[in-house]
């Protein structure tokens, strides 16, 4: 069943074109992942899929989530969606909750819509806090967020995501501030959680082992569009885009033992002021030629698989 | 060869804020203990650690700007506060906040020598500093809020350049940047490492930055060095039990490849919380009682191969992806 449908979905902030026509579905019980460096546009449309655009942003297109465009829709039936049956893991914990509240307070206020006494509540978020992995959850409770360690922050967010069971949770750079070792236990406890929340996971991140081990399909973005979808071990294993394939190149992971020279992807990326009329990253690109200076069309690898790219071929 | 850098038996505590209660000594923090290592010149030699490792610390230490106790020896002699300050420097962890936003970086990158009375004729000019680290001179005239991250970057790499160090010592270098541009400054450290004999002391937390770079790596874990070795053995035969899990612990781009299981749980423990014995037997799988009770020493398993466990030489590349 799809839970997250994205249409055509524009974004410009005044003069800038961040997002430039994204379209993607994310379907229950599936993890999902937009990757892409600083300037693509991961972290607008990651505000889009919320219903949270900047104040400031020029939205087109629709962001249907259980077949309701929160784009359409007026604010007050935005913010019934939201942290109900759309919720968000943002980077830095810390900061997405109140430093001046215990974390029992918070995770019982986030429940206002639930038509049940505190206690329940209350008791509601100590489960939910057990179940991602928190110690005693209890005493957790009656914490502040300054008391915790960074990784217990970020179960504690994600605890907080899941208490409204809802149908879409997107998760903005999980675990980049978090260590090697915390990162690699937050991405196991993410696996874990998936098997009992039935509802759609989309992970949006700059790491491609974070993808490699969580994400069933992927959406490679690049300048505002989305250049290459298809399954984790299509993208991975068979990358036509030749940005996702110079990205893959450049992962550290992917480079075995020392070498002289660590690969780059040479020149930046287009003003989104005036991006190209044709594909953006062409300026960039090893295989341009004179016919990149129109629009590429979207080529259908496989089923699950497509390129944004005049030289892939089906 | 004379190490550039020999650091012997280096040990910091920090003294605690004394607090609310007016009587008796406030209490003092062991940070760092027992770290020993030398600097070759011309090598890249990475320190590797998690957040409240002490790595930090290390590397404020060896510059003079904590005080520490044991032998910290700069090419042979005993620190001198002017002659660490002329021939180490720093790349910090931000770069933008590490420039003056009111300065242009051309100022910047020649405070040096301003502030080191260096005479004219040994002076070199920004654009030349600039042209070292491959920046155009005409980026002398921004200030640092109109650079992008790598530029960022390459202009804390210049001023460090401008009193021709032997070492530079380089906080998380690769942190904030896209991956398309992590080995742009990784290729640019290697080139002055071959081409001015830099040595270089790299800082991270990310093991995938020192894979492809160093030379020799040290592993840090709750202020005490566990492991140190040529990086290359030290990746392919990991000996401590903290560096193979930290190896396992990095995600892998290929979904084929997915972990099973975990290869370490738990957090490091708080300075304050410092286990007994062995300060990494709450988490290590291998753990036996004389981990709890007796703390390893750091000692020589193999020619420029030390460990600090009880359980040395124990092959741990079994629970290692290679």
């Amino acid at each position: 069943m799809t839970v997250l449908n994205v249409t055509d979905l524009r974004i410009s902030y005044g003069p800038v074109q961040a997002l430039r026509g994204a379209s993607l579905t994310a379907a229950a019980g599936e993890v999902v992942g937009i990757v892409g460096e600083s300037g693509c546009g991961k972290s607008t449309l990651a505000s889009a899929l919320i219903g949270l655009p900047a104040p400031e942003a020029r939205v087109s297109g629709r962001v249907e989530v259980e077949g309701r465009d929160l784009v359409a829709l007026p604010e007050t039936a935005r913010r019934a969606i939201r942290g109900d049956r759309v919720a968000m893991v943002f980077q830095d914990p810390m900061t997405a909750f109140n430093p001046v509240l215990t974390l029992g307070e918070q995770l019982v206020d986030f429940q206002h819509r639930l038509p049940a006494p505190k206690a329940e509540k209350r008791a509601r978020a100590a489960a939910m806090l057990a179940r991602v992995g928190l110690p005693d959850p209890q005493l957790a409770l009656r914490r502040y967020m300054h008391e915790l360690s960074g990784g217990m922050r970020q179960r504690a967010a994600i605890a907080a995501a899941l208490l409204m069971r809802p149908a879409l949770l997107v998760a903005d750079e999980p675990t980049t501030a978090l260590d090697v070792t915390m990162e690699a236990q937050i991405i196991h406890l993410l696996r874990e959680l998936r098997q009992d929340h039935h509802g759609a996971i989309v992970i949006v991140t700059h790491h491609l082992g974070v993808v490699g081990e969580l994400c069933d399909r992927v959406y490679v973005m690049y300048a505002g569009e989305v250049v290459e979808e298809g399954t984790t071990d299509e993208i991975h294993h068979d990358p036509r885009h030749p940005y996702t394939r110079a990205l893959i190149a450049c992962d550290p992971a992917h480079i075995a033992g020392r070498v002289e020279r660590l690969p780059t992807i040479p020149g930046r990326l287009p003003d989104l002021t005036a991006p190209p009329p044709g594909c953006a990253f062409a300026a960039r690109c090893p295989q341009a030629g004179p016919d990149c200076a129109v629009p590429p069309p979207r080529v259908r690898v496989s089923p699950t698989h497509a390129a944004l790219c005049h030289r892939v071929r089906p | 060869m004379t190490a550039l850098y020999q650091v012997e038996d280096l040990r910091v505590d920090m003294q605690l804020p004394g607090g609310l209660i007016p009587f008796g000594k406030p209490p003092r923090l062991n940070i760092l203990e027992g770290i020993s290592f030398e600097l070759n010149p011309g090598e890249t030699f990475g320190l590797v650690g998690e957040s409240g490792s002490g790595k930090t610390t290390l590397a404020r230490a060896m510059l003079g700007l904590v005080p520490a106790t044991g032998t910290l020896r700069f090419r042979g002699a005993a620190l001198t506060e002017a002659g660490l300050r002329r021939g180490t420097a720093m790349m910090f962890q931000d770069p933008v906040a590490s420039l003056s936003p009111r300065m242009q970086v051309g100022a910047a990158i020649i405070e040096p020598y301003a502030i080191h009375r260096i005479p004219k004729a040994e002076r070199a000019s920004a654009a030349d500093l600039l042209a070292r680290v491959g920046l155009p001179p005409a980026l002398a005239a921004r200030y640092p809020h109109e650079l992008s991250g790598g530029q960022a970057r390459r202009v804390c790499a210049a001023r460090a350049l401008a009193l021709n160090p032997a070492l530079v010592i380089a906080d998380e270098p690769t942190a904030g940047l896209d991956v398309s541009i992590q080995g742009d400054i990784l290729n640019l450290m290697a080139d002055l490492k071959r081409d001015r004999g830099l040595a270089f002391l790299v800082i991270t937390h990310n093991l995938s930055v020192l894979r492809h770079t160093a030379d020799r790596i040290a592993v840090l874990y709750l202020g005490r060095l566990v492991e140190t070795g040529p990086a290359a053995e030290v990746f392919a035969r990991p000996l401590h039990p903290y560096t193979a899990s930290l190896i396992a612990s990095e995600p892998d781009p290929d979904p084929r490849r997915r972990r099973a299981d975990l290869a370490i749980r738990g957090e490091i423990p708080g300075l304050l919380r410092r286990p007994s014995g062995c300060v990494f037997h709450t988490r290590c799988p291998l753990a036996v009682a004389r981990c709890r009770s007796e703390a390893p020493i750091l000692r020589e398993i193999a020619p420029g191969r030390s460990l600090r466990c009880h359980l040395a030489g124990q092959d741990t590349t079994e629970r290692t992806p290679t």
